[in-house]
C-alpha cells in the first residue's frame, strides 16, 4: 500500500463523496414556462431528506404560490420540486432563496446545539 | 382556529385528528407576520435532556417535521464512516463459511474517526489515507492443562470462541503516529466472530473504507435515532374522587398525580412527557368530554444511540452539516443549470 500525499484538497472533512456528484445535478425539466415562474426542477441523487426539507423552506416564502416535490420512481435516484411563484420573482430565485434559507435554519440549529452543550444544563451519565 | 390548538395533533379514541401543520404565509387570517429567519431564531429552541457517553435524548422545538425527519434520515443514512468492506481469505477451515464470515466481520463497528480517511472509489488503490488494515489469524488447539473430562469447550480448547479483541490493527504508511493517541480497534471487545473446534483456522486481512448507511446499514453511525412528538393532556372538567385515582391509573406510573385540597382528591397531570398515549382513559365513559390526548406538533423528542464510533453530539451536529453540504451542493448545481438555461434562451 502506498503513502498518499496529503494536500488541503484530500484533508477537509467532506461528509459526502463530493467526487460521486452527478455531472448535471439539476436540471429543469421541459414544460417550463417562459418567464420560468412555474418550473420542475429535477434533482439527481437526492431523496425526502433534501426534498421534504427544501419544499418547507420554499413554502415559507410568500411569493411563492404553489411548491411540491416527488420521487417519481423509488429506483430511480431523482427527486422533481415543483415551483410556482408570482410575477414578481421567479422559480429559480425561489429555489436559490429556498436552499439559502435552509442552510441558514441548519446553521442556527447547530449554533443552538453547540450553545446548549456549552451550558451544560442536562443530565450527563456514564 | 388559535395557534395553540393549531400545532396540536389531537388524538381521539379512534383516528388522529388535525395531522398535517399549515404553518406556511397565508394560511390563516390571523397568522401575522410570515416567516422570517430572524423570527425563527427566536421561536425555535433545542433543549438537552440527557446525555450519555453513547446515547443523548433532545427536544427540538420549533422546527417542521419535515427539518426533523431530514435530520433523523441524516443519521441513519448519510453520516459516513470506517467499517470492514474487504476481507481477503488466506485460510477459513471454520464452520462458518468465507461469505458469512465476511459478513460477520463487515458488521464490527470500528472505532476510527472517518474526517481522517478519505473516500475510496472501485477504481482507486488502497492507500494509508483511505484504507485501514487488521488482521485476523487464530487456530483452535487442545488445552493441555485442561482437566481430563473438561466439558467447557472454553477449558479444554485454546480459541475455541473468536472475539472482536483478536482482531490486529495493521497501521500502514504513517497510520501508528497519526493514531497513536487513539489508537483504531473495534468499539467492543467482546463481540462474538465465530467459534473453533482443535484444527480449525482462520486467516485472513481486513480492508476498511469509508461509507454510508445508505450503501449498507454497517456504515450506520446511530443503533437507533427516531424522535417523537411531545404528548399533551389537556383536563378540560376536574376529575375528583375516586375517578381521580382510576384516571391515574390509566397512564404509566408517574404521569398523572393525585392532589388533595379541602379533603378532595383532584387529579393532575404533572409529567405528560412519560405518557405513552395508549388512549386508556379515553374507553372510560365517565372521562368523556373530561380529558383531551393532544400532541405538539413542533416538538420532536429524539432519542439517538450511537455505536460508539462518533459522540453523540457530535453525530448532531455533523448530521446538521450533512444537510447543509447538500444545500452547497444543489446551489451550485442550480447555478450551473440556469447558466446553461440562459445560453439558450439567447439562440
Amino acid at each position: 500500500m502506498a503513502a498518499m500525499e496529503v494536500t488541503e484538497e484530500n484533508t477537509r472533512p467532506n461528509y459526502i463523496a463530493l467526487l460521486d456528484t452527478p455531472e448535471e445535478k439539476i436540471t429543469i425539466l421541459p414544460g417550463a414556462s417562459a418567464d420560468l415562474t412555474s418550473v420542475t426542477f429535477c434533482i439527481k441523487e437526492e431523496d425526502h431528506t433534501l426534498g421534504n426539507s427544501l419544499r418547507w423552506a420554499i413554502m415559507q416564502n410568500p411569493q411563492v404560490d404553489f411548491c411540491g416535490y416527488s420521487i417519481p420512481h423509488p429506483s430511480e435516484a431523482k427527486t422533481n420540486v415543483r415551483i410556482q411563484t408570482t410575477e414578481r420573482t421567479n422559480a429559480v430565485e425561489a429555489m436559490a432563496k429556498g436552499m439559502d434559507d435552509l442552510k441558514v435554519v441548519c446553521l442556527m440549529m447547530k449554533d443552538k446545539l453547540a450553545q446548549r452543550l456549552d451550558e451544560g444544563d442536562f443530565a450527563r451519565m456514564n | 382556529m388559535a395557534l395553540e390548538d393549531r400545532n396540536r395533533v389531537v388524538i381521539l379514541e379512534d383516528r388522529v385528528e388535525n395531522v398535517s401543520g399549515a404553518e406556511f404565509p397565508m394560511s390563516f387570517s390571523d397568522q401575522g407576520i410570515p416567516f422570517t429567519l430572524k423570527g425563527f431564531k427566536e421561536s425555535f429552541d433545542i433543549k438537552i435532556i440527557r446525555l450519555t457517553p453513547t446515547d443523548i435524548e433532545f427536544d427540538l422545538i420549533g422546527v417542521d417535521a419535515s427539518i426533523a425527519n431530514a435530520l433523523r434520515r441524516i443519521l441513519i443514512a448519510e453520516i459516513p464512516t470506517m467499517a470492514i468492506e474487504k476481507v481477503y481469505m488466506i485460510n477459513n477451515t471454520g464452520i462458518i463459511q468465507d461469505e458469512v464470515l465476511a459478513h460477520r466481520l463487515g458488521l464490527i463497528p470500528i472505532k476510527a474517526n472517518p474526517d481522517e480517511f478519505l473516500w475510496k472509489r472501485a477504481d482507486e488503490q488502497p492507500t494509508d489515507q483511505n484504507t485501514i488494515v487488521f488482521k485476523l489469524e487464530v487456530a483452535c488447539s487442545h488445552n493441555r492443562d485442561a482437566t481430563p473430562g473438561e466439558a467447557d469447550p472454553k477449558m479444554k480448547y485454546i480459541n475455541s470462541a473468536v472475539y472482536s479483541s483478536q482482531l490486529v490493527w495493521d497501521p500502514r504508511g504513517d497510520q501508528e503516529e497519526r493514531f497513536a493517541m487513539d489508537p483504531i480497534r473495534p468499539v467492543h471487545e467482546d463481540i462474538l466472530i465465530t467459534k473453533l473446534r482443535p484444527g480449525h483456522e482462520i486467516i485472513c486481512e481486513l480492508h476498511c473504507e469509508k461509507g454510508i448507511g445508505k450503501d449498507h446499514a454497517k456504515f450506520s453511525p446511530v443503533a437507533t435515532a427516531s424522535y417523537r412528538l411531545l404528548p399533551e393532556i389537556q383536563i378540560l372538567e376536574d376529575i375528583i374522587g375516586e375517578d381521580a385515582e382510576l384516571f391515574r391509573d390509566c397512564f404509566p406510573p408517574g404521569v398523572v398525580d393525585i392532589v388533595e385540597e379541602n379533603g378532595v382528591k383532584r387529579a393532575k397531570v404533572v409529567n405528560p412527557r412519560k405518557d405513552t398515549v395508549s388512549r386508556e382513559v379515553l374507553r372510560h365513559k365517565q372521562f368523556e368530554g373530561k380529558v383531551r390526548l393532544t400532541r405538539v406538533r413542533d416538538h420532536f423528542i429524539f432519542n439517538v444511540e450511537s455505536t460508539g464510533i462518533i459522540a453523540p453530539e457530535k453525530l448532531i451536529s455533523q448530521a446538521l452539516d450533512v444537510l447543509i453540504e447538500k444545500c452547497d451542493i444543489s446551489k451550485t448545481a442550480l447555478a450551473q443549470a440556469t447558466k446553461g438555461n440562459s445560453e439558450e434562451d439567447e439562440e
